[in-house]
């Protein structure tokens, strides 16, 4: 009787491994750069091509980058989000814009309102590979001394933001 | 009979540039044919990160092109195989190398099927030894010891 019942728990066991699966994101790929400094950058700037950004320009500061295009459907869902984000000042944001084109970016931010400190522009991806972009929107949390503290692939939600990135941008805050 | 030809010539025209708006891939920079086989080579050894089940060599996904892209311009600059890994093993992890490499994380990956056909086989061989040890055990009747005899006369 005992022995007939081994079976059985095997497939439990295997199953509840099968049914945890079903909830995990295949797409969270864990970021080797997280504890490293940001990949060091000169963009332009999309609102003053003329001028650049450059990661180190935010040195002391407590910051996220937010990489983000006019052509991404997910970007549309967490754009919202960032737009009160930034009414708050609890952190800075700045955006890069990935692979766009500029009269398309400045339509997005003049329709959906700009959230950014700035924005870099990344036109051939270039720098997104340094960051191992692969699924925008990304966002990093990136500490006072430039380091990145945090990667969120998709997009950021309030849940994220209320129980990951808020929660650690205070504590580096405070450091 | 100009006019006719002026319309063939154009509609030739017109389909050589639709055809050429289609064809939208990475143009190879096809200087040197050791580069173009070594891009070739590790674009079967990596991962496209959008796909996620494909390599870069299988792969339209527009990141994929960047990242041959990428690839083939270390390749021109000299860089090695390993170097090249590495160098996108440091931006998208060890997921971007379509055979992963034995650390800790993949440990499991690795030596988890040697330890499941390791425990089936203690558990084949306790089983026949248990079998064998019963057979063995099981005595004949007297019934059976006259059935054999017969049988063998």
């Amino acid at each position: 009787m005992k022995k007939a019942l081994i079976p059985f728990v095997l497939f439990l066991i295997m199953t509840g491994f099968l049914f945890k699966g079903l909830f995990l994101n295949p797409r969270e790929v864990p970021s080797p750069l997280v504890g490293k400094p940001a990949p060091a950058f000169s963009l332009p700037r999309l609102d003053q091509p003329a001028k650049t950004f450059s990661p180190k320009d935010m040195l002391g500061q407590v910051w996220l980058f937010n990489v983000w295009a006019s052509w991404c459907g997910a970007c549309r869902d967490e754009h919202p989000l960032l737009v009160e984000l930034a009414k708050t000042g609890l952190v800075p944001v700045v955006g890069m814009d990935y692979k766009d084109t500029a009269t398309d970016a400045e339509q997005w931010l003049t329709e959906r309102g700009n959230p950014y400190l700035l924005s870099a522009v990344d036109a051939d991806g270039r720098v997104g590979i340094d960051y191992g972009v692969y699924g925008v929107p990304e966002t990093y949390v990136i500490d006072k001394a430039g380091v990145i503290a945090y990667k969120q692939i998709g997009p950021v939600t309030l849940e994220s933001l209320r129980d990951d990135i808020l929660p650690l941008v205070k504590r580096l805050q405070a450091q | 009979m100009i006019k006719k030809y002026l319309l063939g010539l154009t509609s030739i025209l017109l389909l050589a540039f639709t055809l050429q708006g289609m064809t939208h891939e990475a143009e190879p920079l096809q200087s040197d044919a050791a580069v173009e086989a070594q891009v070739q080579r590790l674009a079967t050894q990596l991962r496209c990160l959008v796909c996620q089940n494909q390599t870069l060599a299988d792969s339209h996904a527009e990141l994929a092109q960047d990242l041959l892209q990428e690839v083939r311009e270390m390749a021109a600059r000299g860089m090695s195989d390993q170097a090249i890994i590495d160098y996108l093993v440091a931006r998208y992890g060890d997921f971007v190398r379509y055979k992963p490499p034995l650390n800790k994380t993949t440990s499991l990956l690795w030596l988890g099927p040697f330890a499941l056909l390791f425990i089936g086989g203690i558990g084949l061989f306790v089983m026949l030894r248990r079998r064998q040890a019963m057979q063995a055990e099981l005595p004949l009747t007297a019934a059976e010891t006259r059935q054999i005899n017969e049988l063998l006369k």
